[in-house]
């Protein structure tokens, strides 16, 4: 097993309750949750909204069918709230997952943010609080609604959503107005840098990473350049169609409602394979420079950073082939999502160790 | 640190807190009202169609799709800012390691930070300006992220090799 690392430097870029120690633990928790939230969403909640959408969608076309306007609005009140559950789920994922990635950025930056120890740690709290309760927030829109709301369009879940992004922005300023009294006075470090590091697990990290934006942005670039216009133009006539096949009375419209929820799950798909490249690239990046706080067998280390790749590669080619593979894919992408979890956890564990590790041979009392 | 790495830090710091701005703003007063008005305009389409108003009901699926249009480009502009920008950041942290001499590397961080800022941007202006800049804006913006996320990649495997 590789020997804790208690070199002071690493002692003193991990000291306890550090702004630093907040936001990594605090920034790997949050992508954890975050992707937990969203493989259950994936699991439990995705596929049912899609077709719970399809039915209504078929309902409406049904009622237009036999003339009746008022089930029509009843249908698309229905929809309305499949959309708003659907929406909502994915947000607090994004925003969840966005919000770790954020943490650990601002735990690289602190060396140059001039500011004093207590208030950069006052501020890694307040920033691990707003990543909390944003995502939180989003969470409970679609269940607290307008209940007791002195507004008739934002209800009190998005008071607190919003109240949360305005903390993080709040916290970010106040980070950056660090960061450029750094640059400006040119102060010197304000507390020990990342320990050099140049290790394997870095290294492919680094690489890895790198190369998985540069997928997702190709992938990105190739869907705005042959899919994205496409489909918007085929979601216009599907919509005519459906309406077309319902009124000539020759009962077309369930093809047409079937085609607009393959066209929606055409356009899921490969936004979420674009977005899940990118985000794992950044991920990969980010866990490389928290390598050196991993307190793991160097064995273990490099295993955790291939399951690591290997899941955020699975996952969104999975999320790819969904269309032709079904379930089937569906699973083995759900598999992709469980092994990057598992390797972000592996490595939270390896961190919680190397604190302990130092805590006990500086002699803090817990 | 380095003026690559400044670059990259500071025009990330800023696009973040931009980003996350613009998606305040929008959040709280262009959002719900969006929304609002693509349901109710597919409501509307289907409502007229079951009255056999079929003229009606193309025009409100028309105004759908415009509004869609808009939305999800506003929506995109949101989440393309603030990724772009903590790509920044995470960048400056490392460039150091892009093997590349300091000139090199500044030219990348410049074309990245253009690049991220101005992808969006044209992707923002498709939904208010009609022609081609837009599209060429955001074409040419994202075509530098790539280029220079494909130096930036050739960087690092140059320095493991």
């Amino acid at each position: 097993m590789a020997t804790p690392s208690t070199s002071a430097n690493l002692g003193a870029a991990f000291a306890p309750m550090s702004a630093r120690r907040v936001l990594i633990f605090g920034g790997i928790a949050l992508i954890v949750g975050g992707m937990l939230f969203g493989d259950l969403f994936a699991v439990f909640v995705l596929h049912q909204n899609g077709g719970q959408t399809g039915e209504a969608l078929l309902a409406a076309s049904r009622a237009v069918a036999m003339g009746n306007p008022l089930a029509v609005k009843e249908s698309f009140a229905q929809i309305g709230g499949l959309l708003e559950d659907h929406g909502t789920k994915v947000d607090t994922h994004v925003h969840m997952t966005d919000a770790g990635y954020l943490a650990l950025l601002l735990a690289l930056l602190q060396p140059y943010v001039a500011l004093s120890t207590k208030s950069k740690r006052q501020l890694a709290w307040l920033f691990v609080a707003g990543g909390v309760l944003l995502p939180t927030g989003i969470f409970l829109i679609h269940y607290v609604g307008l209940a007791y709301s002195f507004s008739s369009v934002i209800g009190w879940a998005s008071v607190l959503a919003d109240s949360a992004g305005t903390l993080l922005i709040l916290v970010l300023i106040v980070e950056a107005w660090g960061l450029w009294k750094y640059l400006r006075e040119k102060v010197p470090v304000c507390e020990p840098e990342l320990p050099p590091d140049r290790s394997w697990e870095r290294r492919v990290l680094l690489s890895g990473g790198s190369l998985l934006i540069l997928l997702g942005f190709l992938h990105g670039a190739w869907y705005a350049a042959v899919d994205l216009y496409e489909h918007e133009a085929r979601e216009t006539r599907i919509l005519n169609s459906i309406l077309d096949s319902a009124t000539d009375g020759q009962g077309g419209s369930t093809m047409a409602v079937a085609d607009y929820g393959s066209l929606a799950a055409e356009r899921a798909v490969k936004i979420a394979a674009h977005s899940h490249l990118i985000e794992f690239g950044l991920l990969a990046i980010l866990l490389s420079f928290v390598q050196s706080y991993v307190y793991l067998a160097d064995a273990w280390k490099r295993r955790w950073v291939i399951v690591l790749l290997a899941g955020s590669l699975l996952l969104p080619v999975f999320v790819l082939l969904e269309l032709k593979m079904g379930l089937l894919a569906g699973g083995m992408a759900d598999l992709g999502g469980l092994m990057v979890i598992a390797a972000l956890m592996a490595m939270l564990v390896g961190v919680l160790r190397q604190t302990g590790s130092l805590d006990a041979t500086n002699g803090v009392r817990p | 640190m380095s003026p690559a790495r400044k670059i990259l830090v500071v025009g990330g710091l800023a696009l973040a807190a931009f980003g996350m701005l613009y998606g305040l703003h929008y959040a709280l007063f262009v959002e719900h009202q969006t929304l609002d008005g693509m349901g109710g305009s597919l409501t509307n389409a289907f409502v007229h169609a079951a009255e056999r108003d079929i003229p009606q009901s193309h025009v409100a699926v028309d105004a759908y799709s415009r509004r869609k249009y808009v939305y999800v480009r506003q929506v995109d502009v949101h989440s393309h800012w603030i990724g772009l920008a903590m790509l920044l950041i995470v960048f400056g942290v490392v460039f150091d390691r892009v093997a590349f001499a300091e000139r090199t590397r500044v030219l990348i961080a410049i074309a990245l930070l253009v690049g991220s800022i101005l992808f969006p941007l044209g992707v923002l202006l498709q939904a208010s300006i009609r022609g081609p800049i837009p599209s060429a804006l955001a074409i040419t913006g994202s075509a530098l992220v790539i280029v220079s996320l494909l130096f930036t990649t050739w960087g690092f495997v140059r320095q493991d090799g």
